[in-house]
């Protein structure tokens, strides 16, 4: 049998300053080494200053994993030479002696199967070396500090996925949890990353490190058990070891064993001292925690009789959980919901389009009140939506400015049928021989009126007309 | 003009008119220039000291709000920053580090309108008992220049005992401070870990080291801790003092107290000039109405080995980040890689300091973090559980600061493990997180004796009172330069 675990690296971005200083957190909109301070590029006499939002943010997600929280934490030093670690140790946390990390033994269910957490611990990221020619700019290799000391949450699981197929499932779970959190930005460029290792039936365990995004990740996941059994199958051995992913070659390759090797020298993190996390802080952050993503589904689905399916698309994410959560009343919650997805994500399908969209709650009822009152068609609505995202204009203001109401004066329907029978003769005679044929005649009127034509109304009059 | 003078008489002088600060620290700026080229107590001076001096005259003239210290001039040991100065940890490593910050201990003595002299030597990021690990060259002691200072704040210590500044701050992670302290018969006080910030301290074993004041009399230790002590926002470890006085009450006298002889640290290894003036510091404080009984710390025999694991331990992690990449000196990167640039650019640490570094990498490592490192962070325990233990029925625990008196360049410096041993009667406090004073007791061939007190926890207030009682019994000859 695959096993598979993960190893999950996680920043804090929704912080604002970093794990020991009040350098940003979000570090990306800076020239590079402008988001520094002696503190975050370690300099001598400098000392942490920890964050402690950042303790309580990692405990919410500890939580929110269902992992035992320590009434107490402590931090160590891991140390290690890397020219992207301004200390040359990284400041993290270890459970040698018992629970001193953020949080332990959790799980998450990924469909039927349950999957454990190990460990949850705070840790400062380090800086990021750009090498010689990664870009025109790039002549020689370079250091950037900005992101050095930025909150990162990693999260540790048993060996406990099967398939590359089921750690994808499981990651979307996560990334969408710490989302709704509003702890982190998982669809950050960099800001959620996973290193895997497997093993399969008979064979030691390889760790799998360097994957750039969660694609990679099962790619590099696939072809690592591949080379494992095909290893297998000619009866050699498969090597406990570390490996890397050529992002180029799509293979991974045998890390030096140097690496693997290193002793880390863990010891207690003396500058900063025991952090006491009370039953009165823990329930606190549990009370303030945002509703999971099962209970929202779980209240969608039975509170207002929509889909599952719908309910889940909604609730996963806290972009539309939140259009949603605040547009909705009794009588429209299930017209809101159906909206949304089918017609809202078809045009708001990335965080960046997210972040842009002009749309509000309000705009949502709106529609749905306008299309349930037959003051516009669900054509129109779908026009109108792509307005309202780009101007964020009232929704009055844009149906009268686009000429988008709905047309169910009967007498200028009439007055376009008539219009029509005369153009569309044989249509006419068609349509009195075979009925299913009558669509044609409806396809037109709706065409002369840009969609803006009552449907049912539409197909009344013509229906009308033909008998006479 | 007499510059063997304590702050607090100082104040008076410049509040009566007596002499400006700036004549002051015009003197105060010779005398350096007089002697400094023998004693080498400083690193480097503030060329603004001056100009600093006539500030704070014209604040006092134009009876503008002045700060506690009226201007008395104080020298800061070279591993604590100040912006813009150099602060070299007396390492060639560190030669042209310039501070872009100023450390709290500082900043809070600035805020009080003192004139900063300049910077004294150490041994090489405080690591030796003699100054001559200095990469600069040692200090003088300026009771014989042909003897050592003590250290590491060996500096510090002789630019106080040398009337070159009439107070400084010194650093104390085993002894630093009480040891060149005892050496040159200044007051130097180690106070509770946590005290005192470290922000802008140049960690060495930052679990256990304290800044602490060098001055020439008691109430002077008093006066300046005062000024740096209490909590602070940017040093996660340092805790709420309630804003003790303690200067107030410090004449109060050791009536009643219980005082504890450390049977391991009078016993053994004591010089016999050392061990008469113990004996004579016990019956002055039996003369003062304190009562005196011998107390058996058990694991005092294991402190010193103890203390150079764990601060070797942290040492190598603390100076793991000077690799000569963010700053450092000049050293052409060209034909290296990564780890053999490192390895040749850490070569300009001094031997003490490499030595250590090389232990560092040893002791906590997988293998023998059990059979060393955490073993000595066993020691630290029993040893505070002995010491709280001795604190329910003494006061104060006393000892000679060191178990001989200064000894000649070059005696000791090739055997490091006899040079350990000095820490014998220090390390104790440093493990324990107590606070602990040397007072200067005796003068005997010339040299200086301290006597060691050892108080509770946060204590200060009590300590010091029984320092000053100490103080009042003795009666020391000027320094003979």
């Amino acid at each position: 049998m695959t096993k598979i675990g993960l190893e999950i690296h996680c920043q804090l971005t929704k912080l604002e300053s970093k794990l020991f200083c009040s350098c940003k957190a979000n570090y990306r909109e800076f020239e590079p080494n402008h988001n520094i301070c002696p503190i975050c590029i370690g300099l001598p006499g400098s000392l942490p200053r920890l964050n402690r939002k950042a303790v309580e943010s990692a405990t919410s997600i500890a939580m929110a994993l269902s992992c035992e929280t320590p009434e107490k934490i402590a931090f160590f030093r891991k140390n290690y030479f890397y020219p992207d670690s301004p200390k040359n140790f990284q400041i993290t946390q270890l459970n040698v002696y018992g629970n001193m990390s953020v949080g332990g033994e959790g799980y998450v269910n990924v469909e039927d199967k349950k999957i454990k957490i190990r460990r949850i611990q705070l840790e400062e990221d380090p800086g990021r070396i750009i090498y010689e020619g990664a870009s025109e700019r790039t002549k020689i290799t370079l250091v950037d500090y900005n992101r050095a000391g930025t909150p990162l949450v990693e999260i540790v699981t048993d060996p406990d996925f099967e398939s590359p197929r089921q750690v994808r499932v499981f990651l979307n779970i996560l990334s969408d949890l710490l989302e709704n959190l509003g702890v982190a930005e998982p669809g950050l460029e960099g800001a959620m990353r996973a290193d895997g290792n497997v093993s399969i039936e008979g064979g030691n365990k390889v760790e799998i490190k360097n994957i750039g995004s969660f694609h990679d990740l099962e790619k590099a996941l696939h072809f690592e058990i591949t080379r494992q059994q095909s290893l297998f199958e000619r009866d050699i051995e498969i090597a406990q070891e570390t490996r890397h992913w050529d992002d180029r070659r799509k293979i991974t390759v045998s890390s030096r064993s140097k690496e693997e090797d290193q002793d880390y020298r863990y010891f207690l993190e003396n500058d900063i001292p025991w952090v006491k996390i009370d039953q009165s802080t823990r329930d606190a952050l549990k009370e303030n925690m945002p509703e999971s993503i099962s209970s929202k589904k779980e209240r969608y689905v039975e509170k207002f009789d929509i889909a599952p399916q719908v309910a889940g698309i909604i609730a996963s994410d806290r972009y539309y959980s939140k259009l949603f959560e605040n547009a909705y009343s009794e009588h429209n919650a299930k017209d809101i919901a159906n909206l949304l997805t089918t017609d809202v994500i078809g045009f708001i399908d990335t965080k960046e389009k997210q972040q842009n969209s002009k749309i509000t709650s309000k705009h949502l009822s709106d529609l749905i009140d306008a299309i349930n009152s037959k003051t516009i068609t669900r054509n129109s609505a779908k026009i109108a939506l792509q307005e309202i995202m780009k101007s964020g204009n009232d929704m009055k203001d844009i149906l009268q400015e686009m000429d988008l109401g709905q047309v169910s004066d009967s007498s200028e329907i009439d007055t376009l049928i008539s219009q029509i029978f005369k153009d569309e003769k044989q249509a006419v005679i068609d349509a009195k021989e075979r009925p299913e044929t009558i669509n044609f005649l409806v396809g037109k009127v709706m065409q002369k009126t840009k969609g803006k034509a009552d449907p049912v109304k539409t197909l009344e009059l013509i229906k009308s007309k033909l008998n006479q | 003009m007499n510059l063997n003078t304590s702050i607090l008489k100082y104040i008076e002088d410049v509040k009566s008119g007596t002499f400006t600060v700036e004549e002051f620290t015009a003197a105060t700026l010779q005398r350096i220039k007089d002697v400094d080229g023998d004693v080498h107590a400083y690193l480097s001076l503030n060329d603004s000291a001056i100009n600093d001096a006539k500030i704070i005259d014209k604040k006092i003239s134009s009876g503008e709000k002045i700060g506690r210290g009226y201007g008395f001039p104080i020298s800061i040991k070279d591993n604590i920053c100040i912006t813009g100065t150099k602060t070299t940890c007396a390492s060639k490593i560190l030669e042209n580090f310039i501070a872009p910050y100023t450390s709290t201990v500082v900043n809070r003595l600035q805020n009080e309108d003192v004139v900063i002299t300049g910077k004294t030597n150490l041994d090489e990021f405080a690591m030796g008992l003699t100054t001559e690990f200095s990469a600069f060259g040692p200090t003088k002691n300026p009771w014989n220049l042909k003897y050592v200072p003590g250290g590491s704040s060996g500096g510090s210590a002789a630019s106080v005992a040398a009337n070159e500044c009439l107070a400084s701050l010194g650093s104390d992670t085993g002894g630093s401070v009480r040891n060149p302290a005892s050496f040159c018969s200044v007051v130097g006080l180690k106070p509770t870990y946590g005290l005192i910030s470290r922000y802008g301290l140049i960690s060495y074993a930052n679990s256990i080291e304290q800044i602490g004041p060098m001055t020439k009399t008691v109430k002077d230790s008093a006066f300046l801790l005062n000024i740096i002590a209490g909590q602070d926002a940017n040093d996660d470890t340092t805790i709420n003092n309630n804003n003790v006085n303690y200067l107030e009450n410090i004449e109060d006298g050791i009536e009643d107290k219980r005082i504890g002889i450390i049977k391991e640290m009078t016993i053994d290894g004591l010089s016999s000039e050392v061990a008469t003036a113990t004996k004579d510091a016990i019956k002055d404080f039996e003369s003062l109405g304190a009562s005196c009984d011998e107390v058996t710390l058990p694991t005092i025999p294991y402190t010193v080995a103890a203390y150079y694991t764990i601060t070797s331990t942290e040492a190598g992690s603390n100076l793991a980040r000077y690799d000569n990449i963010r700053y450092g000196y000049e050293l052409e990167s060209e034909g290296y890689e990564y780890n053999s640039y490192i390895s040749k650019s850490r070569t300009k640490f001094g031997p003490e300091v490499t030595r250590r570094i090389i232990l560092g990498g040893f002791v906590p490592s997988a293998g023998y973090a059990g059979k060393y490192f955490l073993k000595a962070l066993k020691v630290k325990s029993k040893l505070t559980s002995e010491v709280n233990k001795a604190f329910e029925n003494f006061d104060y625990l006393i000892a000679p600061t060191t178990p001989v008196q200064p000894f000649r360049f070059g005696e000791k410096i090739d055997d490091p493990v006899t040079l350990m041993l000095l820490d014998y009667n220090t390390v104790t406090a440093n493990l324990t997180g107590k606070p602990a004073i040397s007072v200067p007791y005796r003068v005997v061939n010339g040299l200086p004796i301290g006597m060691q007190i050892m108080g509770n926890s946060l204590e200060e207030k009590s300590l010091l009172q029984s320092a000053y009682a100490l103080e009042s019994k003795t009666n020391l000859p000027a320094v003979p330069l």
